[in-house]
């Protein structure tokens, strides 16, 4: 099936934390998306330039009609600094998608999985998170996600309900700007492991060094590489 | 459709004409795989050209690093967005290989296999004519692991999913055969000036 763009409709825009704003927009695909995908945004200007941006959705599939951005600010960010500074409920910019096969999670595959994720490399995750809390919330998860300050954390009280509530899940926040602030490194995967049981599945995503690092410490600890998919940004 | 309050950010004159549609530039260098980079011992590497299931010609890395090499500058496109300018390889084109090998190409595709099973398919004509090398250097160094090192197919002319890293092989298709992301609704050829991202495009 060819992946036409279409016009979407922004319903909500919220701040989600200093650096990350929420995008809400009513998209009128014909099915489902799975967890972890993303799409595709085309912004236009009036003399015909043209920016492409891909963006990974952050709501539940079991809410098709709209989806949820979180889209990072960037410094000096074409598109990004459009969706921070100018973008409003009721705009309407062209998208395309759901986009991508590998980097997704469904109920039925199970688990333990393990979700790692750098930044706002955890957009993706809290997809399947949700989307897990809904559709199989007995599958053991555990995230395992860094950020710089706590006010960094993206949806940091969604998460921390749901590591109070949900039996099955569990939250391991790392901070990196904080006095005594570390990056993930081999006592966090190997405690994260210790918590979760071999995991069946692990998707890790962030930004290139964060990606390559985490996904050697895994490899390291003894995951067979089969079982771990990585998502990557940067550029 | 115009974007109420978009006015963007043109690239000057010179590199708007250098960048495909849809891409923009970066200074540096990102990286993208399906999962974990792959260790991989370079007294065990092996390069292999096969026709199906039959191998045709297989080097080992002191073999492969005795053939022929062609440095290669210019510029490369993600389909992810992201393009490079001015990227310089070095390698063995495929002509060469081809030569190396005694053989003439057996069928009019193949499909690049890596060693963590990426596979990705590229019609013959567009490996010929010094147009695609497997590259072992990358800006005069060996290529990083996370840039697909010790060896990857470059095939600069098509979105760079296509120059598969860790390339382990070759293999001759008969006909046409969809590689790992062409069957996850990339697109079959993937020119970027003709922008095929994804099936249909």
């Amino acid at each position: 099936m060819p992946l036409v763009w279409q016009e979407a409709r922004i319903t909500a825009a919220v701040p989600e934390t200093p650096r990350v704003r929420r995008l809400t927009l009513a998209v009128g695909w014909g099915k489902p998306f799975r967890a972890g995908q993303h799409v595709d945004v085309r912004l236009t200007a009036p003399d015909g330039h043209q920016a492409q941006r891909s963006y990974s959705i952050a709501s539940s599939p079991t809410r098709p009609e709209t989806i949820d951005l979180l889209i990072e600010r960037l410094a000096d960010g074409e598109v990004s600094g459009f969706f921070a500074d100018v973008a409003e409920p009721g705009d309407v910019i062209e998208l395309r998608g759901p986009i991508g096969g590998a980097f997704v999670w469904d109920p039925a595959e199970g688990g333990p999985l393990l979700l790692v994720g750098g930044g706002s490399g955890v957009v993706p995750l809290l997809s399947m998170l949700r989307h897990r809390a809904e559709g199989a919330p007995d599958v053991p998860a555990l995230l395992l996600t860094s950020a710089r300050t706590p006010d960094d954390v993206i949806a940091r009280e969604e998460l921390m309900r749901r590591d109070a509530e949900e039996p099955n899940f569990q939250l391991r926040l790392v901070l990196t700007r904080v006095p005594g602030g570390r990056r993930i490194d081999a006592d966090t995967v190997r405690a994260a492991l210790a918590a979760l049981g071999t995991p069946a599945h692990t998707f890790v995503c962030g930004s290139n060094p964060f990606v390559s690092a985490a996904s050697d410490l895994l490899v390291e600890a003894g995951l067979p590489a089969r079982t771990i998919r990585t998502e990557r940004f940067g550029g | 459709m115009v974007t109420r309050g978009f006015t963007g950010r043109r690239p000057a004159r010179p590199d708007a004409e250098r960048l495909p549609p849809g891409q923009y530039l970066t200074e540096d260098f990102p990286v993208l795989q399906l999962g974990p980079t792959p260790k991989i011992d370079l007294a065990r590497w092996r390069f292999t050209l096969r026709e199906g299931a039959k191998p045709l010609k297989s080097w080992t890395w002191t073999e492969f690093e005795a053939l022929p090499r062609t440095r290669w500058k210019g510029d490369i496109h993600c389909v992810t967005k992201w393009s490079k300018f001015d990227t310089a390889w070095e390698g063995v084109t495929f002509d060469d290989l081809l030569a190396a090998a005694g053989i003439e190409a057996p069928t009019a595709y193949l499909l690049a296999e890596g060693y963590d099973d990426y596979t990705t398919n590229v019609p013959v004509a567009d490996l010929t004519g010094a147009k695609a090398m497997v590259a072992t250097r990358y800006a005069g160094e060996p290529i990083p692991p996370d840039h697909g090192g010790p060896a990857r197919l470059l095939v600069p002319h098509l979105y760079f999913w296509k120059s598969a890293k860790w390339v382990k092989g070759l293999r001759f298709t008969q006909k046409d055969e969809a590689g790992f992301w062409e069957l996850h609704g990339y697109h079959m050829y993937g020119d970027p000036w003709r922008e095929q991202r994804f099936t249909g495009d």
